[in-house]
């Protein structure tokens, strides 16, 4: 037993070598300054890569911070004090956040259990998470609007228990939760699947139950992808359009207008300063969740690549 | 030996709990809501559901996105193709940075990305004048803004990076000695492409190509902010969001009715998908063995 240990161990040392050998010769090639790289096509994809991401995506916003920055800062100032523009601010941010949150439930339940168990209909289970995906966001914003008002098919039981869905910040929450569930389950479900079940039998032999299992070996393990998850269903729900406005009834007394309904409405009565002003906070606040979304991502890698 | 048959109960009750709780939430927040699209559709009889889709402008709306779609799948296949290759074939510095901006359309608001447009070319977009300009020399008249190439620009952004979101993971665990070793031996960059590296990727075009159209198809922020005249510009989310505003039951049962066409794409694309994947999960089965 101990020899073949030992030989493993030489082995591993061995393959360890080896990778680092080959670390150091791609860093040296890196490094070295005229890099001769092999596959030819690299200058053409690469022009044609940044000259539509330019075109389609990179100088259209640019134009709008552009037009930001050019507004006094007191414009600014009055633009993003006005209660209405601060309360849909504050629906967004909130609704997301708790839609998101129950994403993330939910979602880690739906992972585990479609990676984990088998069960007839499982596949047709699976397939139905991408329905968010597939269902134009419009379609989605009048049916669940429907179903949920007081006289819809899931509004009516509800409102008998006096819980008001359609109209209200709990239907916010509903499509929001509708529009974000297949980002968090299809974080999840990549991270569950290569997931080693040794680790859980080890914790089992050392007399874990099954509860600390699932908090201390399992856990642990899924948070980054859990976090992704968050942060991708959060990114969405702040800026999502079609399936709140219907569900909303956009009232500003009841405080249920999102910031891109706010947007638009300033884009129809052509109030672009205002608009653009707006975008501008949203924007920055994609930008860091993007950023945050990315560091966790580079942090799980650089954790799984170790082990 | 009691204790682990205890221990077994326990893990069947928790995994009777946790299915009834997934095929429940499917049902009800998923399933649901695709049903009762078709029932509000059905409403009025078969009769006003042909009626209610046949009218000049259901017609001009599915015209319009049909449109759209076409060109915004061509677009961003030839874009997912390429950057695919680039960000996964070579090794430079700003590559994170860049696979970051080709995701932008994902995490911002498709408000955001119609009101790109009209800062760009609108009125008071910076562009405006040379638009005016080219239109003068060549005496044509055309506008981006609130005409159909807005339109086209904005489904093509908002479903920029679904192809290559696609390919890229999985030309990433595939590597690269084999267009290496291809290059190697004296082929070419579109060579290695066609017999090397699109062979890998086909499913995931594939794949990709379909949730591009199915996201383009139904794309409603970004094109509301760029498209006003219905029966001219208007695509068919516009069309639906127009007859459910307007408020009689008729109308809206009009709205499901063009919804409903919208829902049967979305079934077929998942059953697609589907069936892609399994296909694929088959024949990458059967190579290990």
């Amino acid at each position: 037993m101990e020899d073949n240990q030992e030989v493993v161990k030489t082995e591993l040392n061995n393959s360890e070598g080896a990778s680092n050998e080959v670390e150091e010769t791609s860093k040296k090639r890196k490094t070295g300054k005229k890099t001769k790289r092999v596959i030819p096509g690299f200058g053409l994809s690469m022009g044609i890569v940044l000259a539509m991401l330019s075109i389609i995506i990179l100088i259209p916003l640019a134009s709008v911070l552009g037009y930001a920055f050019r507004l006094k800062p007191s414009d600014l100032s009055k633009i993003l004090s006005d209660s209405t523009v601060q309360w849909a601010f504050f629906t967004s941010i909130w609704t997301a956040f708790v839609a998101a949150v129950i994403n993330v439930i939910f979602g880690t339940i739906l992972a585990w259990v479609l990676v984990r168990y088998d069960f007839p209909g499982k596949r047709i289970i699976d397939g139905l998470i991408e329905v968010p995906f597939t269902l134009p966001t419009a379609v989605a914003g009048i049916t669940l609007s429907k179903m949920y008002s007081t006289t819809g098919e899931i509004g009516k039981p509800l409102s008998k228990l006096g819980l008001k869905v359609s109209y209200t910040h709990l239907g916010l929450i509903v499509a929001l939760v509708f529009i974000g569930i297949p980002f968090v389950v299809r974080a999840i479900q990549p991270v569950l699947e290569k997931f080693d079940s040794q680790y859980e039998e080890a914790a089992y032999m050392l007399g874990a139950t099954s509860r600390t299992t699932f908090t201390r070996v399992i856990l642990p393990e899924l948070r980054p992808a859990m976090i992704t998850g968050f942060g991708l269903a959060f990114a969405r729900g702040i800026g999502e359009y079609g399936s709140v406005i219907y569900i909303s009834g956009n009232s500003a007394k009841e405080h249920t207008q999102v910031v891109s309904y706010i947007i638009m409405q300033k884009l129809e009565r052509l109030d672009y300063s205002g608009a653009t002003a707006i975008a501008l906070i949203m924007l920055i606040i994609s930008f860091l969740l993007l950023l945050f979304i990315n560091i966790v991502q580079v942090r799980q890698s650089r954790r799984t690549n170790n082990i | 030996m009691n204790w682990v048959e205890e221990n077994k109960k326990k893990a069947g009750k928790t995994k009777v709990i946790l299915i009834i709780i997934s095929v429940l939430f499917v049902f009800f927040m998923l399933v649901f809501p695709l049903v009762s699209v078709i029932a509000n559709s059905l409403k009025e009889g078969f009769g006003y559901y042909i009626q209610s889709l046949n009218t000049k402008y259901v017609k001009s709306a599915l015209l319009v996105t049909l449109l759209a779609t076409v060109i915004a799948v061509i677009v961003n296949t030839f874009f997912g193709l390429l950057a695919g290759w680039l960000l996964t074939k070579f090794s430079f510095k700003g590559k994170q940075v860049l696979a970051t901006l080709i995701d932008i359309p994902f995490s911002i608001s498709p408000v955001i990305a119609g009101l790109a447009f009209i800062m760009t070319f609108g009125r008071l977009g910076w562009a405006n004048p040379i638009l005016e300009s080219i239109n003068q020399a060549l005496g044509t008249d055309i506008q981006i803004v609130f005409a159909l190439p807005g339109v086209v620009l904005a489904t093509i952004f908002v479903t920029f990076p679904f192809v290559s979101r696609e390919i890229i993971p999985v030309l990433n665990t595939q590597g690269k000695d084999e267009e290496e070793a291809a290059a190697l031996m004296g082929a070419g960059g579109f060579t290695i492409f066609r017999k090397i590296t699109f062979p890998h990727i086909k499913w995931a075009t594939i794949y990709g190509v379909i949730l591009c159209t199915a996201r383009a198809l139904g794309e409603f922020g970004a094109v509301a902010a760029l498209s006003k005249t219905r029966g001219k510009t208007f695509t068919l989310p516009l069309e639906i969001d127009a007859l459910y505003l307007a408020g009689s039951s008729d109308s809206i049962t009009a709205a499901f009715s063009v919804s409903s066409l919208l829902v049967i794409i979305a079934i077929i694309v998942l059953i697609l998908r589907n069936f892609f994947e399994h296909s694929e999960k088959v024949k990458g089965e059967k190579k290990e063995g």
